[in-house]
């Protein structure tokens, strides 16, 4: 009806030119990673066999397998989530259900925010400070775990948080106005819709504590130990502080041995990112109301 | 005649000085009134009169919001519900129903006997049975869910929510049940079947009508108070309120038609 | 009454007596109030136990003077100890500087990509390509940048290394860049659609309406996305530890090797005895991290809610 007034095809250009401008900066933010993990992949692929994942490292660690680490890894990941997701969600909970919009809850919030953005130096620091020292814990898995599931649990509390207030409001009057107590209310209407959510959220972090480094380094993990840790208060390999120690501190080592780490530990994280996208997918498919 | 028989029931609910604001927002007051024992009382008006937060009062649900804030006394069994040590269970005497109906995420048995079963009064399972039959019956939904009590009673239609949730109110075997606007996602046949059920129940137990409907007020209440920009205008037997024998000419201006 | 009765078998007369219920609920209640204000409990105490270890250093050896402006961190010396830190403070603001200016652009580029071009499906894979990138452990990095960045640096630029500042600023941009993206992602989906409704009816073309509606609109969530990503490029350790070469002067050139806070803590505090000055020193470098992030997210914090408020 209506001829594209000139004017009107300039501004069509325009917008087009910067479209394809932003579109370039997406395109800048991702190819360099899509590089680095072709690189990771071609380099560390040949490493990575059966033998490296379950057997231990020989020759000062220029040789053999992960498996200590690796194994290492997972004690602490578990062992920090014990401690942070209850505390967490707890916490979630707290702020979701009861909190009061008063001056503690508000300072509750900065503090949150502010937990999250210590630096995971300092965290390190307060492990060593509170667990190692004031609590006699030693370095041990227990110190690096706690240490760790402090780092992680502001996300877990906001993530858990958010799950929670996507439970409508209305949800918990109805169950109020039936008398229901409010613990009754989160027990049956508001957790059960908010853990697949949470449980997102949970997974996202166990790709976070099993990569962090520097929280651990000086609280429980070792660089290298001839043998498995049996409980919480031995020390332990961790998969992350191993790749530091072959890509710095090991002289004369193959080159596909730390890009085959580096490899595993890529591996872990963008599966268990995965994962918790899938869940993601499914809860969004999955309407309950 | 009427009256007589009315002044000699027992009150069942003593308002007194009720005033309600949110944040320095005046809502609702100061209201003064009696609802008694089985009676329907009515309460009309238009939108923002105060309606909904007065049945928020009585069921104390201010302790839930942190902005609104009640005065005055509300006495239940002549017990001012401030004093009651657990408020837990004065709601569970008080049956509600909402304007917007809300099935909760569960299932639609479980909808039904989740009051009894948060009380610890289910009962052994066949009176819990029994129990959410005999309440989705009365709500006049047992036909056409029976066969499928195990579906999501959020995902039934907004007219089956409504009835799922008379029946939920009901469940708890309530003294005093609230209802606030519940034909609003009803249909009309589904509506007048409640209404049957309503003047049934009110044997049992003392019922609030919130309606923004005045030919409802009208057909079921015993009693009725108009409400109006958070005053309470006249309290009056609805025969005489609808038979423009109102004290006051806002009352009577309403109730013809003229505003509202 | 009968009919009552009758109706209700189940009906049980409820007092106001405090149940067993009201009692867990308290309960709970209360347990959950504890564990709610664990997030300040853990705040207040990671100030007071790296204090606490730093006191003796900020009480005794400690000169202020010297501390901030002295470039010479030398504890192990055995004549004269000296703790300098104006070095790794300049290494730290200098790749954090550099590290912004590359992210700070794309990333907003691709926050405004994402929230304004992008629709269904793509923006879906891209955010997912966002979460991926953020979730690569810092090690990792700092692995990348050893051993695939320091080669390739040395390459193309022809200097003799290839660790230092330029390396740790790419590093740091890379991941900082899906933190920042995706804050300023919420930034333009915090301005409301009216905003954008309203300048559309007007006749603007897409770009127009970012550029006079959407970026001003948005322009305290992207500062704050900024600042966050600054406090990042300070707290960030094993990446900046394996990839900045480490050793201690005031950069000059984007090739100069630096030495950052957080890694003269991750590399000395292992080989220091517990209690020593130099021991103490490093929870000293952790205090002054510790308040400098603390002053960035307040601020950051301050900036968006300045914004929701008006």
């Amino acid at each position: 009806m209506f001829e594209a007034a000139p004017i009107n095809l300039q501004n069509e250009q325009v917008q087009n030119r910067f479209r394809l401008m932003f579109g370039g900066m997406m395109v800048i933010l991702i190819i360099p990673v899509v590089i680095i993990l072709a690189t990771l992949v071609i380099k560390g692929w040949p490493a990575i066999s059966w033998t490296f994942l379950f057997t231990d490292p020989t020759n000062g660690m220029t040789a053999g397998g992960i498996f200590p680490a690796l194994f290492g890894t997972i004690w602490l990941v578990v062992v920090s989530l014990l401690a942070s997701v209850p505390l967490g969600v707890a916490a979630a909970v707290y702020l979701s259900e009861y909190a009061p919009d008063n001056m503690l809850t508000r300072m509750i919030n900065l503090a949150t925010i502010n937990l999250a953005g210590v630096p995971s130096i300092v965290h390190a620091l307060f492990g060593v400070g509170a667990f190692v020292i004031f609590f006699r814990f030693g370095t041990s898995i227990l110190a690096a775990s706690l240490t760790l599931a402090i780092m992680t649990l502001p996300v877990i509390i906001v993530s858990s948080w958010e799950s929670m207030q996507a439970v409508p409001r209305a949800f918990r009057e109805a169950c109020w106005n039936m008398g229901a107590t409010r613990w009754q209310t989160i027990r049956t209407v508001v957790l059960p819709n908010a853990i697949p959510g949470i449980l997102t959220g949970v997974i996202l972090q166990v790709s976070r504590a099993a990569g962090e480094t520097a929280p651990i380094m000086f609280t429980g993990a070792a660089m290298f130990l001839p043998f498995l840790p049996n409980s919480v208060f031995d020390q332990t390999m961790a998969l992350a502080l191993h790749l530091f120690v072959v890509a710095t501190q090991v002289p004369d080592i193959p080159e596909s041995l730390p890009f085959g780490v580096a490899l595993v530990l890529v591996g872990i994280v963008l599966i268990m990112n995965t994962l918790a996208i899938w869940f993601r997918m499914r809860l969004r498919g999955k309407k309950k109301w | 005649m009427v009256n007589s028989t009315v002044s000699r029931a027992k009150i069942k609910i003593e308002v007194k000085d009720l005033s309600i604001a949110y944040g320095g927002h005046k809502a609702l007051g100061p209201v003064n009134l009696d609802i008694r024992e089985s009676e329907i009382f009515g309460v009309i008006g238009p939108a923002n009169s105060g309606k909904t937060s007065f049945l928020n009062a009585i069921n104390r649900m201010d302790m839930m919001r942190t902005n609104m804030n009640v005065t005055g006394n509300i006495r239940i069994d002549d017990i001012d519900t401030r004093n009651w040590r657990n408020v837990y269970a004065l709601r569970r005497k008080i049956g509600v129903v909402f304007p917007l109906p809300v099935g909760l995420p569960l299932s639609v048995y479980d909808n039904v006997a989740l009051a009894p079963r948060l009380a610890g009064t289910a009962g052994t399972q066949a009176q819990l049975d029994e129990l959410v039959e005999r309440c989705l019956r009365r709500a006049a939904l047992w036909d056409e869910v029976k066969d499928r009590l195990g579906h999501l009673g959020s995902l039934l239609s907004g007219g089956q929510q409504q009835r799922l949730t008379i029946a939920r109110a009901l469940s708890q075997s309530p003294e005093i049940l609230m209802l606030d606007e519940f034909s609003i996602a009803v249909d009309p046949v589904t509506t007048m079947r409640i209404e049957d059920v309503l003047k049934e129940l009110k044997s049992e137990m003392t019922i609030i009508l919130v309606t923004n409907l005045v030919q409802q007020a009208n057909r079921l209440a015993d009693r009725t108070a108009f409400f109006l920009n958070g005053e309470c205008v006249e309290i009056g037997e609805t025969e005489q309120l609808f038979n423009g024998q109102a004290k006051d000419q806002r009352t009577n201006d309403y109730i013809g038609g003229k505003f509202g | 009454m009968t009919a009552h009765s009758a109706i209700q078998p189940t009906h049980v007369t409820v007092g106001d007596a405090k149940d067993k219920n009201w009692y867990i609920d308290k309960s709970f209640e209360i347990l959950m109030f504890i564990c709610g204000i664990s997030a300040i409990i853990f705040v207040v105490g990671i100030f007071l136990f790296v204090f606490k270890e730093g006191l003796g250093f900020i009480l005794g050896d400690m000169n202020f003077s010297e501390f901030f402006l002295s470039q010479k961190w030398r504890p192990t010396s055995l004549n004269k100890a000296t703790y300098g830190i104006l070095a790794m403070v300049a290494g730290t603001a200098a790749v954090t500087g550099l590290a912004m200016l590359i992210c700070l652009p794309i990333s907003i580029g691709a926050a405004i990509f994402i929230a304004e071009f992008a629709k269904g499906r793509t923006r879906e894979i891209l955010k997912i390509v966002i979460e991926f990138l953020a979730a690569i452990p810092s090690v990792v990095w700092g692995f990348i940048a050893l051993s695939i960045m320091n080669p390739l640096i040395i390459n193309v630029f022809d200097v003799p290394m290839g660790l230092g500042v330029l390396n740790s600023a790419i590093i740091l941009a890379l991941m900082a860049a899906p933190i920042v993206t995706s804050i300023a992602e919420d930034a333009f989906k915090a301005v409301p659609d009216t905003y954008r409704e309203a300048a559309e009816a007007l006749g603007a073309t897409r770009w127009q309406t970012i550029y006079k509606v959407i970026l001003p609109a948005a322009k305290n969530g992207l500062l704050s996305a900024g600042l966050l990503g600054v406090g990042r490029g300070f707290g960030e350790t094993m990446a900046i530890l394996m990839a900045s070469g480490h050793s201690i002067n005031i950069p000059t050139s984007v090739f100069d090797s630096f030495r950052a806070l957080t890694a003269t803590i991750a590399a000395e505090l292992g080989e220091t005895a517990v209690g020593s000055p130099h021991y103490q020193s490093l929870f000293a470098i952790g205090i002054f991290l510790f308040l400098i992030t603390f002053i960035i997210n307040m601020t950051a914090d301050f900036i968006v809610r300045g914004v929701r408020k008006g």
